[in-house]
């Protein structure tokens, strides 16, 4: 739609002049995007925090778990660059590789909850009746307790299964919100000439979903994986830090701040740079998230949103 | 209005039977006494650990539906069992109920009502420097999670009381030793054992509702109602009050059902960051032990608190919406 003004504004101003290109819908987000300033440095800064995170563990001259008994709670140096922790591990060795499980599982986790909330929102809406009371019965239930709790009893019998098993049970137990939210956008879209077609056409119903509905809240489950980037990235140390998460001998930024805060006051070299990424990565998700918002739909004055 | 909230209310009954039968069934599963009365120094011989186990009624070798069946005849009556170690879980309920209610009562009231006005007021004066302040704050306060959050205030203040060489700010447990007697020194001293974790609860729920209501508020201020209601004669001030704020608390209403899940955990993170003998501190050790009972009425606790604060949502609601109130 602006897309269209804008081009037609466009055709206005340079008529007679050089040949008009058409913007696309891509080039039109992109371009809002890029002018969002708060967007565009937290996108810059995620870009970092990934180069880091898998770069940085290739040009670390130590590995994340190796000892170096010569060099116990050593500051910042040309040898050791962020520092060396109590039993003499390299802080920067350790925290980039912190760093990368938390990205890879916050990324993972945010990918298959997305999945989820999807599927089962756009079903429950889409059918309605009793797949709807009973979809939307089992999404109450799962809200009545925080799912901190449920995570926490379960995780002792998940210590074997590794981290992929703490990603799914993440993603179980962070779908539900935004399922509820598809729901109600599929009952509207249910309700449209084109959906109505297909189904009076013979299509099936599952076949309507995935060609017809899904693509059209498409841009809304964009937004909510980005912050639900940052929001399993929060539960993920959160659920660490109190030892229900990744396990020792592997870090993330979870158990790195759990293991030095005591030391945070005396030896603050261990203790945050940790920390001090874990909120910058959090802060750049939402950015993106709140500048992807105004610039795939600005007609949504939304939390967060300042123009 | 009487009729929708008897029926939100059958309902989360029906949520809170479910949600506590599947609560022991899952922790039943999950968890293992066994392990904890195995792992004892000195060992205990098999048939002391059977023993401990059946009188606790978690010995792994019954059928789970006979434990089940056994634990829920007694909690209709009241009774949630014992503790691992053997003391009753009701009484250690009363005991922590209390620390926990007083920290979740203080950081609910101060975190929404400060978040609320917060946001009003930021949308009031879109745009200005206050405006810009207060939301680039929310969005750092937003992007630290609550447990690290209460981590840099624990740190922020030995760094202070260090700096200082005094003991202003204490944060260990609810009160000092020692202190008992006289009404003020004790109002003190709880008062300052409460700060740090109250402030580290609050400030999250503060950011995300301040967030929510700027924008509610927002959508708002244009409306006609609000130009007629300054045009029949009220100030501004009262307008916006009156029916600004009021309209735009209602879609406040659902985030704030959602908001208590996580202030929840985010008291759970707080209990045991600041040594408060609260429901949070006691479910983190309590899985550490693999006590089945206590973990159980742990989630009992939760699933109640939680249940009543989407009911407390749901009275918010019918009051503000007359369309709910009259239907």
């Amino acid at each position: 739609m602006t897309a269209v003004i804008e081009t037609a504004a466009a055709d206005a101003a340079g008529q007679g002049a050089e040949p008009i290109r058409p913007v696309g819908r891509a080039g039109v987000v992109l371009r809002r995007f890029v002018r969002n300033r708060g967007a565009l440095a937290g996108g810059v800064v995620l870009l970092l925090l990934f180069l880091l995170a898998f770069v940085g563990p290739l040009v670390s001259p130590w590995d994340y778990a190796h000892i170096d008994y010569s060099a116990l709670r050593e500051g910042p140096s040309a040898d050791h660059w962020w520092g060396t922790n109590r039993i003499g591990q390299d802080v920067f060795a350790q925290t980039v590789r912190g760093l990368q499980k938390s990205l890879v599982i916050g990324l993972l986790v945010a990918l298959f909850s997305t999945v989820l909330a999807s599927l089962v929102g756009a079903c429950a809406g889409y059918f309605g009746g009793w797949t709807d009371r009973v979809l939307m019965f089992f999404v109450d239930l799962l809200l009545v307790f925080p799912s901190f709790l449920i995570i926490a009893i379960v995780s002792p019998r998940l210590r074997g299964g590794g981290w992929f098993a703490f990603v799914a049970l993440l993603a179980v137990f962070g779908w539900m919100i935004t399922a509820r939210v598809v729901r109600s956008m599929t009952l509207s879209l249910k309700e449209r000439e084109f959906v109505r077609a297909a189904r009076y056409m013979g299509v099936g119903p599952f076949r309507i979903i995935w060609r017809h509905v899904v693509p059209n809240i498409a841009s809304f489950l964009i937004i909510d994986a980005t912050i639900a980037v940052g929001g399993a990235v929060m539960s993920e140390t959160a659920l660490s830090y109190f030892g229900f998460g990744v396990q020792a001998p592997d870090v993330s930024l979870g158990t790195l701040i759990a293991s030095t805060t005591g030391a945070a006051v005396t030896y603050p070299w261990m203790f945050f740079f940790a920390a001090g990424l874990l909120i910058v990565f959090v802060l750049a998700v939402n950015l993106v998230g709140d500048g992807l918002r105004d610039a795939i739909d600005p007609t949504s004055r939304r939390k967060g949103t300042t123009s | 209005m009487a009729a929708y909230l008897a029926k939100r209310l059958g309902y989360y009954a029906v949520l809170l039977l479910v949600a506590v039968c599947l609560s022991y069934l899952l922790s039943s599963l999950a968890l293992d006494p066994r392990a904890y009365y195995e792992g004892r120094q000195p060992p205990l011989s098999p048939a002391a650990v059977d023993h401990h186990l059946t009188a606790l009624g978690v010995n792994d070798h019954e059928p789970l539906t006979t434990r089940f069946l056994r634990w829920a005849g007694h909690a209709v009556r009241g009774d949630l069992g014992q503790t691992i170690d053997g003391t009753p879980v009701g009484a250690e309920f009363g005991r922590r109920i209390g620390v926990s209610l007083r920290l979740l009562l203080l950081g609910t009231v101060a975190g929404t009502v400060i978040g609320v006005l917060a946001g009003a007021w930021t949308a009031v004066r879109q745009y200005r420097i206050s405006d810009r302040v207060v939301t680039l704050a929310s969005f750092a306060l937003l992007s630290t999670p609550v447990f690290l959050l209460a981590v840099l205030l624990k740190i922020g203040a030995i760094w202070f009381n260090q700096t200082t060489g005094t003991e202003v700010i204490r944060f260990t447990g609810e009160k000092s030793p020692g202190v008992d007697s006289g009404f003020w020194a004790v109002f003190k001293d709880r008062g300052v054992h409460l700060l740090l974790p109250t402030v580290s609860i609050a400030l999250g729920t503060i950011a995300g509702y301040s967030r929510y209501q700027r924008s509610t508020m927002l959508d708002v201020l244009g409306s006609d109602y609000l130009r007629t209601a300054q045009a029949k004669g009220l100030t501004r001030r009262t307008a916006l009050l009156r029916h600004g704020l009021r309209t735009a608390l209602i879609p406040m209403s659902t985030y704030f059902s959602y908001g208590f899940l996580a202030l929840f955990t985010g008291a759970t993170f707080t209990e045991t960051i600041f040594g408060w003998h609260g429901m949070g501190e006691w479910f983190v050790s309590s899985i550490g032990k693999n006590d089945v009972n206590s973990v159980v009425a742990v989630n009992v606790f939760a699933a109640v608190v939680v249940l009543l604060s989407g009911f407390l949502a749901d009275v918010l609601h019918a009051a503000l919406d007359p369309r709910i109130r009259h239907a």
